[in-house]
């Protein structure tokens, strides 16, 4: 057996062997889902009850309208009196309205509190109070608010594709965007979370000094790709991993829930139809309902429409490409640097490029076809990542194989140039070295 | 039969010469001695013959033929600063790294079992390579370093790190491999141990060989008409007696007993000593002084030194 498949093997089984990848790769998927759950949680869970003595001079409010967790009291008494007392009273925050406050901007509200109640309770009391100040307005120069509510009407835009051949048919521009900017996400997640872990294995094997046993019995730049490959099968490894489990999770989802949202949907129907023929006041709520049920089964239906496995192609492609080109680079750093400590500043090179690609995606998932896009997309430093943002929403064929030209072209710049600071780097010890110095070495003969 | 042949070895970095033109010889079956000062490019020869990067000129034969990357698995190479991966486990470490040097699983497997019973270690196949002491760590070491039955062994300090009887262990082992047919290069501070192994020897200082030969004949070359002599008497009457046929070095008296070095000047020999000082002293005994290797080493490395001061000098 050729000794870097020897190198490629070990690099593989050590890692897939270890409990953190073992853990990290069955519940990566519940871990986000449930990362995802949290946050909605901790939106909803985390809030104080506020009580909110109001205090309006205007007496054109009245009583503000209660939440789950904010309620407002209209107590007797003047603001002074009520802020004097107010460490007697269980009251939360005080509400001061000034009794001009319809007439100028200028007259600011007032809230007092104990403790600061936070943005969303300022946000909801402002909410409140201009929607209760707009109508307000509306009454004193004679309109009907409900004049005004009617003649606001959402606009639903259904967008439509026309193939070259065959009928319109409906066209979400919201997922492709949402998951071009994940699926750029997580090739630079990948790309920097492997590269960094070559780039801490070389270290290792240069401080541990087994690197000059192992060199003696192969050549630098095959222990070097032997575990560039290793480290970029275990990412695929764990992609592999987490794509089954996914499709496993979320088949399990779409037959249950999806199953009830359709047997749902179908009686919502017959309702709905029913309603529509008897021409009476149709219950509101039902029918808000219905939408919403609607709206689930679209987006389901939608993101079965994507093309997955082109997807999934090119993030693999796009993937091992981009690992590759990094992670050369990595190891080159890995190799030139004595310590951790000492990383930082090689570090930042690297990281620049890939975090520009990252910052790119959020202009271009806006903008695909602009330009930031197209040469964001075709330089290797940050094609792996505008590439994969864009790619949802239809990028030309030629674009994409000219990108994965450019990048192969690029990796194998930076694998060569890699190879030759590496095999000198791992021998160095005991000086730090400088950015000059590393450039020489590429010059360096074996 | 010369085993390995290194040929006017030049290599140069950016700012040094680590060799400027060395060529040695080591014998096949033989223990060579690579000596000299920290920084005299002995780590850079020894990086050469084990190809882990060229030389800049000249060129290294092993076997009479050129040195290739098919000679990998006729060379073990246990380097100065070493070490192993940490959390893998002994023996699936010592599998992976004879396979590296050609080994098949099979063969491989069948040597570690040798291995691990001489060396009393059939407990720790399991084991993470950070749960050993550094002895036993050491011993590992050895073990992949030998197992693929190189023809040539390099060793750079193999005892630094060793209890003494671990280093004993490892001393009879290289007699042992030695015996039966492997030439082994030694790289080593320790005069001591080259004395007692080492059949050749190359002295390398700054860049350059400035030494080779048989240990036995180096030593011998470098005798400096210089004898111990214990005799009984009085020391007056011994150095009177001597005249200007020899100068004393050292004198430890006990009573009338007295144990002097002398370094005979102007061609006297031994005889006409003891004809000299017979008549005053009762000669107990009288052998030759042949320098240690310490001696010659820390010699020959001060004469460099001093040619190199004074060619500043007259710069």
């Amino acid at each position: 057996m050729n000794k870097i498949f020897l190198i490629i093997w070990r690099e593989y089984f050590e890692r897939i062997r270890k409990k953190s990848f073992i853990v990290m790769s069955l519940l990566g998927p519940v871990l986000i889902a449930g990362g995802f759950a949290l946050m909605i949680w901790l939106a909803h869970a985390d809030k104080t009850e506020q009580k909110i003595a109001e205090v309006d001079a205007s007496m054109a409010f009245g009583k503000l309208p209660d939440t789950d967790f904010i309620r407002f009291y209209y107590p007797e008494g003047n603001k002074d009196q009520l802020v004097a007392d107010f460490y007697k009273t269980d009251y939360t925050c005080i509400l001061y309205i000034p009794y001009n406050i319809a007439q100028s901007s200028k007259s600011p509200a007032e809230l007092y509190f104990k403790k600061p109640p936070g943005f969303a309770v300022n946000q909801y009391i402002r909410n409140c109070m201009e929607d209760k100040l707009y109508e307000l307005k509306l009454l004193t120069n004679n309109i009907n608010p409900a004049v005004i509510k009617n003649a606001r009407q959402t606009i639903i835009l259904n967008n439509m594709k026309i193939p070259e051949s065959g009928r319109p048919t409906p066209y979400d521009t919201d997922l492709p965007i949402w998951i071009g900017f994940v699926s750029g996400v997580l090739i630079f997640v990948f790309m920097t979370v492997y590269g960094a872990q070559v780039m801490r294995s070389v270290m290792e094997e240069k401080t541990t000094r087994i690197v000059e046993v192992i060199i003696s019995s192969v050549k630098p730049f095959q222990l070097m790709m032997g575990k560039i490959i290793g480290v970029a099968l275990v990412g695929i490894t764990q992609f592999l991993i987490w794509t089954v489990l996914s499709l496993v999770l979320t088949s399990v989802v779409s037959n249950t829930i999806l199953g009830d949202l359709t047997s749902n949907s179908q009686k919502m129907k017959e309702q709905a139809e029913v309603v529509h023929k008897q021409g009476s006041n149709a219950n509101f709520k039902d029918l808000q309902k219905i939408d919403a049920t609607k709206d689930a089964m679209q987006m389901l239906g939608d993101i079965k429409k994507v093309d997955f496995t082109a997807i999934i192609i090119c993030f693999f492609l796009y993937f091992i490409g981009g690992y590759l080109f990094y992670s050369a680079l990595f190891a080159a750093m890995g190799s030139a640097v004595d310590s951790e400590a000492d990383t930082q500043q090689f570090m930042l090179p690297i990281m620049l490029p890939l975090t520009i690609g990252y910052v790119m995606t959020v202009n271009v998932i806006q903008n695909p076809d602009g330009n930031i896009a197209f040469w964001g997309s075709m330089i290797p430093f940050t094609s792996p990542i505008v590439m994969m943002a864009r790619l949802p929403q239809e990028v030309p064929v030629w674009q994409i194989l000219l990108s994965l030209w450019v990048l192969v072209g690029g990796l194998i710049l930076t694998v060569w140039v890699a190879g030759r600071i590496y095999r000198t780097g791992i021998l160095m010890h005991g000086k730090k070295v400088t950015w000059r110095e590393i450039i020489k070495w590429v010059s360096y003969k074996a | 039969m010369n085993l390995l042949s290194v040929q006017n070895v030049t290599k140069r970095y950016a700012n040094h010469v680590a060799l400027n033109g060395v060529s040695i010889e080591v014998p096949e079956r033989s223990i060579f001695g690579l000596l000299g000062p920290n920084g005299a490019g002995k780590t850079s020869l020894i990086r050469i013959i084990n190809q882990i990067t060229g030389p800049d000129e000249g060129q290294i034969l092993l076997n009479g033929k050129l040195l290739s990357s098919n000679d990998i698995p006729h060379i073990g190479y246990l380097p100065e600063e070493r070490g192993l991966y940490k959390k893998m486990k002994v023996g699936e470490q010592a599998l992976y790294l004879a396979r590296l040097k050609g080994m098949t699983r099979a063969d491989a497997m069948k040597e570690l079992k040798i291995w691990f019973e001489k060396f009393e270690m059939a407990g720790w196949w399991g084991k993470k390579i950070e749960e050993l002491s550094k002895g036993m760590q050491q011993k590992v070491q050895f073990i992949v370093t030998v197992i693929h039955k190189p023809s040539l062994l390099i060793l750079d300090e193999p005892f630094s790190g060793f209890d003494p009887i671990n280093a004993q262990l490892i001393r009879n082992e290289i007699l042992e491999l030695r015996k039966n047919g492997t030439t082994v290069i030694f790289s080593t501070h320790n005069m001591g141990s080259v004395e007692e192994l080492c059949d050749h020897i190359a002295l390398i200082n700054k860049s350059k060989k400035i030494l080779d030969g048989s240990v036995k004949e180096i030593r011998t070359a470098h005798r400096s008409s210089t004898y111990d002599i214990n005799f009984k008497g009085s020391i007056m009457g011994f150095t009177n007696a001597m005249w200007t046929g020899g100068e004393l070095l050292s004198k430890h008296s006990e009573g009338d007993v007295h144990d002097v070095r002398v370094k005979l000047l102007g061609g006297t020999k031994p005889n006409d000593l003891l004809k000299a000082v017979m008549p005053v002293a009762e000669i107990n005994s009288l052998h030759e002084v042949i320098p240690s290797m310490n001696d010659i080493f820390i010699q020959k490395v001060n004469e460099e030194q001093v040619v190199g001061t004074q060619s500043n000098y007259t710069e």
